[in-house]
C-alpha cells in the first residue's frame, strides 16, 4: 500500500514545548517536549495514571491546552475542525463500535465521518485481510470477541489516510501474528513519510524514540499552584 | 457548507436515524409513552367531552414535550459510552455541527413520528375540529425547539450516571416559552381566534434554539471528552 | 495563567471588606425594620399587610441580582478560565435560589390577605417561580459530577443559557398571563409610592445586599479552602 502520495498536504515535523496539563484539578504531567520528524514513532511509555493517554488526547485536541505550545512546521497545531480531522487518526481505549451495526457498515460510516465520502469496497477489504478479519466484513460487530472488535479498531489506519497515527495501547489483546501484520501497517506508513504516537506497554518491532511520562511527574508547590 | 460536509452532515443524520430505529433505538419508545400518557389524562379528569376539549391542546403539547424528553436521554450517551464520541469530534464537520446533525436525527426519527400521531391523539381527547391543523403545525414548528433546547441539556449531563431525572430538572424550565406560544396558538384556533401571533412566537423560539443550540451542546460536549 | 491563581490577595480583599458589610448590615436592618414596622403607615386599602412587602420586594429584587452575579461568573469562567470566578458562581447560587424562595414565600403570605389566595398564576410570580428551577438546576449539576472543574464549568454552561432565555420566560409568562387573566390584579407598581415607604424599602434593600456580600465572601472563602484541602490531600497521596 503506498500512502506517501495520498496525505493531502506536506508533512511537517511536530515539535511539542513544555506541554502541561491539568484533569479532574491535578496536573497530570508537566514540561513534557518532544520532536517528532515525518517519518519517525515516537513511544510513549510509563504506568497508569502517568498521563500518556492524556498526551494522546491533548494532541488529538480532546482537551485544551493550558501551557505550553505544540507546532506543526512553522504553525501551531490546532487550526481548526478541518485542519485536525486531516491530520489525525485516533484510536482510543473504547473501539467505537456500534453493535447493530455490520463491521463493514462501521468502517464506511467512520470513513464518511470523516471524509464525506465512501471507502471503495477493495479498500475496505484490504484493510481487514491485514488483520484478518475479511471473513467478518458483514457480521454485526455485537457477536464479536473483544480482540475481534480492537481489530476492527485498529482497520481505520488502514483505511483512513492521515499523517499523524495517535495509537492508544494499539498491541492489547493481538497474538503474534496481528502484532506482525500492525508491525508492518507501522513501518509502511512510517516508510511513506508518516508518522506515530503510540502509548504502550511493550513496544513492537518497530523502531521509534521513547518518551517515559514520568519523567513529567509534577511536584506538588502549595506556594504556587494549589488552585 | 462545501459539498464534503454536506455529505457528512447527511451521512451523520442517516445514521444516527438508523441507529434509533435499530434494537436498542428510542424511535419506538417515545411514540408509545406519548399514546399512552395522554389516554391517562380521561382516566384522571373524567371522561366528560367538554373538560378533555378544554384541556385538550394542553395536554397533548405536555405529553409530547415530556415524550420528546425522555428520548433526549440518549442522544449523546451511547456515543460517549463506546466512544465514538471521540470520533464525532475529530469530524472536519466539528462539534457544532455534529449536534445540529444528531439534533435533526433526533428530530426526524423521534419527534415526527409524534407529530403524525398527534391526530389521532386529538380525536381521543375531543379536540375541536377547527384546532387540528394549528395543533399539528404548532408542533412541527415548535418542538424543533424542544430537540435544540433538549439536546443542551443531553449534552451537559452525558457523562453523568442517571442523568435522566438531572435532564429534566435542567431542560424543563427552559421549555416554558415554547410550550405557552404553542398552546396559546391551539387554544386560539379552538376558540376560532387568528393563531398568528402565537404562531410567530413560536416560530421566533424554535430560531433562537438553533442559534444557542448546536453552540451550546458543543461547547458541553467538550467537558465529556476532558 | 489564572490556573495559578493566588487566592490570598481575594482573601485579604475580602477581610477588609467584611467588617465594613457587617456593619452596613447591622444598621440599615435595624433602622429598616424600625421604619418597616413602626415607622410607617399601613397601607389605606390592604392595611397592616402591606409590611411584607418590605421583605418581599428585596428578596426578589436579590432573587434577580444573585442570578446576574451567577451569570457574570459563569461568562467570566468560560471565556478567561479564572478559577475564583467558577468558586464565585457556586457560592452565590444557593443565596440566590434562598431569596427566590424567600420571594415566593412571602408572596404567597401577602397574596392570601390581598388576593384572597396563597398562589395567584400572576406573571411575575411565574417567572420568579421558574427563575427558582433554574436555580435548582444549576446547583444540582454541580453536585452531579466527581470532577469538580468539569460540574462547574458545566454549571457555568447552563447558566448562560438561562441568562438568554430569563427575558424570554419572563416575556412569555406574561403574555400567557393576559391571555388567561384579562381582569388586572393589585399590584403595587403604581409610579407613585409614597417616601414614608420607600425609605424603609430601600433600607431593606441594602440591608440584604450586605447581608449577600457577607454570605457571598464567607463562602468563597470556604470554598477556596475546600480547594486547598482537595490539593493537599492529592499531594499526599501522590507523594512518592
Amino acid at each position: 500500500m503506498t500512502q506517501a502520495s495520498s496525505f493531502t498536504a506536506d508533512v511537517c515535523p511536530l515539535k511539542a514545548e513544555k506541554l502541561a496539563c491539568f484533569r479532574g484539578g491535578r496536573l497530570v504531567f508537566e514540561d513534557v517536549s518532544f520532536t517528532l520528524d515525518p517519518g519517525q514513532l515516537l513511544y510513549l511509555r510509563g504506568s497508569n495514571g502517568s498521563g500518556k493517554s492524556t498526551l494522546l488526547r491533548l494532541i488529538a485536541g480532546f482537551l485544551r491546552v493550558q501551557k505550553g505550545v505544540l507546532m506543526y512546521g512553522d504553525d501551531g497545531w490546532w487550526r481548526g475542525d478541518a485542519a485536525l480531522s486531516e491530520a489525525v487518526i485516533y484510536a482510543g481505549h473504547d473501539n467505537a463500535l456500534k453493535p447493530v451495526l455490520t463491521l463493514r457498515d462501521n468502517a464506511t460510516e467512520l470513513a464518511r465521518l470523516m471524509t464525506g465520502r465512501l471507502v471503495p469496497d477493495e479498500t475496505l477489504e484490504a484493510a481487514a485481510d491485514i488483520f484478518d478479519m475479511a471473513h467478518l466484513l458483514d457480521q454485526p460487530v455485537r457477536y464479536f470477541s473483544s480482540g475481534q472488535r480492537h481489530r476492527s479498531n485498529l482497520m481505520r489506519f488502514a483505511y483512513l489516510k492521515r499523517p499523524l497515527w495517535l495509537m492508544d495501547e494499539p498491541t492489547v489483546g493481538l497474538d503474534a501474528e496481528n502484532r506482525e501484520a500492525l508491525a508492518g501497517l507501522m513501518k509502511d506508513h512510517l516508510a511513506a513519510g508518516g508518522m506515530i504516537i503510540a502509548a504502550t506497554h511493550d513496544p513492537i518491532g518497530v523502531e521509534g524514540q521513547m518518551l517515559d511520562m514520568r519523567d513529567f511527574q509534577p511536584d506538588y508547590d502549595l506556594e504556587e499552584g494549589w488552585l | 457548507m462545501t459539498a464534503s460536509s454536506f455529505g457528512i452532515f447527511t451521512g451523520l443524520v442517516k445514521r444516527d436515524i438508523r441507529l434509533a430505529w435499530s434494537q436498542g433505538g428510542t424511535g419506538t419508545m417515545a411514540l408509545s409513552f406519548f399514546l399512552i400518557a395522554v389516554t391517562l389524562f380521561p382516566f384522571g379528569v373524567g371522561p366528560e367531552p367538554k373538560i378533555l376539549a378544554r384541556i385538550a391542546p394542553g395536554v397533548i403539547w405536555v405529553v409530547a414535550l415530556l415524550a420528546c424528553l425522555i428520548s433526549l436521554d440518549r442522544l449523546y450517551q451511547a456515543d460517549f459510552e463506546d466512544g465514538s464520541l471521540d470520533d464525532l469530534a475529530l469530524s472536519p464537520l466539528g462539534l457544532s455541527g455534529v449536534a445540529l446533525a444528531k439534533i435533526c436525527a433526533h428530530w426526524v426519527s423521534t419527534v415526527l413520528p409524534l407529530v403524525v400521531a398527534s391526530p389521532l391523539l386529538g380525536l381521543l381527547m375531543n379536540l375541536p375540529a377547527e384546532a387540528y391543523g394549528t395543533m399539528v403545525f404548532s408542533l412541527l414548528l415548535g418542538t424543533p425547539a424542544l430537540s435544540l433546547i433538549g439536546s443542551m441539556g443531553a449534552a451537559l449531563t452525558v457523562s453523568v450516571r442517571r442523568g435522566g431525572v438531572l435532564l429534566s430538572l435542567l431542560v424543563l424550565p427552559l421549555y416554558v416559552p415554547t410550550l405557552i406560544f404553542a398552546v396559546g396558538a391551539v387554544d386560539a384556533s379552538a376558540n376560532m381566534v387568528d393563531p398568528a401571533q402565537p404562531l410567530a412566537l413560536l416560530g421566533a423560539a424554535s430560531l433562537l434554539a438553533l442559534v444557542v443550540g448546536p453552540f451550546a451542546s458543543a461547547q458541553a460536549l467538550r467537558l465529556a471528552l476532558e | 495563567m489564572h490556573r495559578f491563581a493566588n487566592p490570598a490577595q481575594f482573601n485579604r480583599l475580602a477581610d477588609r471588606i467584611l467588617p465594613w458589610a457587617k456593619f452596613v448590615l447591622a444598621a440599615s436592618l435595624l433602622y429598616g425594620l424600625y421604619l418597616a414596622f413602626l415607622g410607617s403607615p399601613p397601607d389605606r386599602q390592604q392595611g397592616e399587610s402591606v409590611r411584607i412587602m418590605y421583605v418581599h420586594v428585596p428578596a426578589a429584587w436579590m432573587a434577580m441580582f444573585c442570578y446576574m452575579v451567577v451569570a457574570g461568573a459563569s461568562f467570566t469562567e468560560i471565556v478567561w478560565r479564572h478559577p475564583l470566578a467558577l468558586l464565585a458562581g457556586k457560592a452565590a447560587a444557593p443565596i440566590g435560589a434562598t431569596f427566590t424562595a424567600l420571594a415566593l414565600i412571602t408572596g404567597a403570605l401577602w397574596g392570601k390577605p390581598t388576593w384572597g389566595t396563597y398562589w395567584q398564576w400572576d406573571g411575575r410570580m411565574t417567572s420568579v417561580l421558574v427563575l427558582f428551577f433554574l436555580y435548582l438546576g444549576y446547583m444540582a449539576i454541580w453536585r452531579s459530577m466527581d470532577e469538580e472543574d468539569k460540574a462547574g464549568r458545566a454549571a457555568s454552561i447552563l447558566a448562560l443559557v438561562g441568562v438568554i432565555n430569563i427575558p424570554i420566560i419572563k416575556f412569555s409568562v406574561e403574555w400567557w398571563n393576559t391571555l388567561h387573566q384579562p381582569a388586572s390584579v393589585l399590584r403595587l407598581d403604581g409610579p407613585t409610592i409614597d417616601s414614608s415607604m420607600l425609605w424603609p424599602l430601600l433600607l431593606m434593600a441594602l440591608a440584604f445586599k450586605a447581608y449577600f456580600v457577607i454570605v457571598f465572601l464567607y463562602r468563597m472563602k470556604l470554598e477556596i479552602n475546600r480547594r486547598k484541602l482537595t490539593v493537599l490531600r492529592m499531594s499526599q497521596v501522590n507523594r512518592r
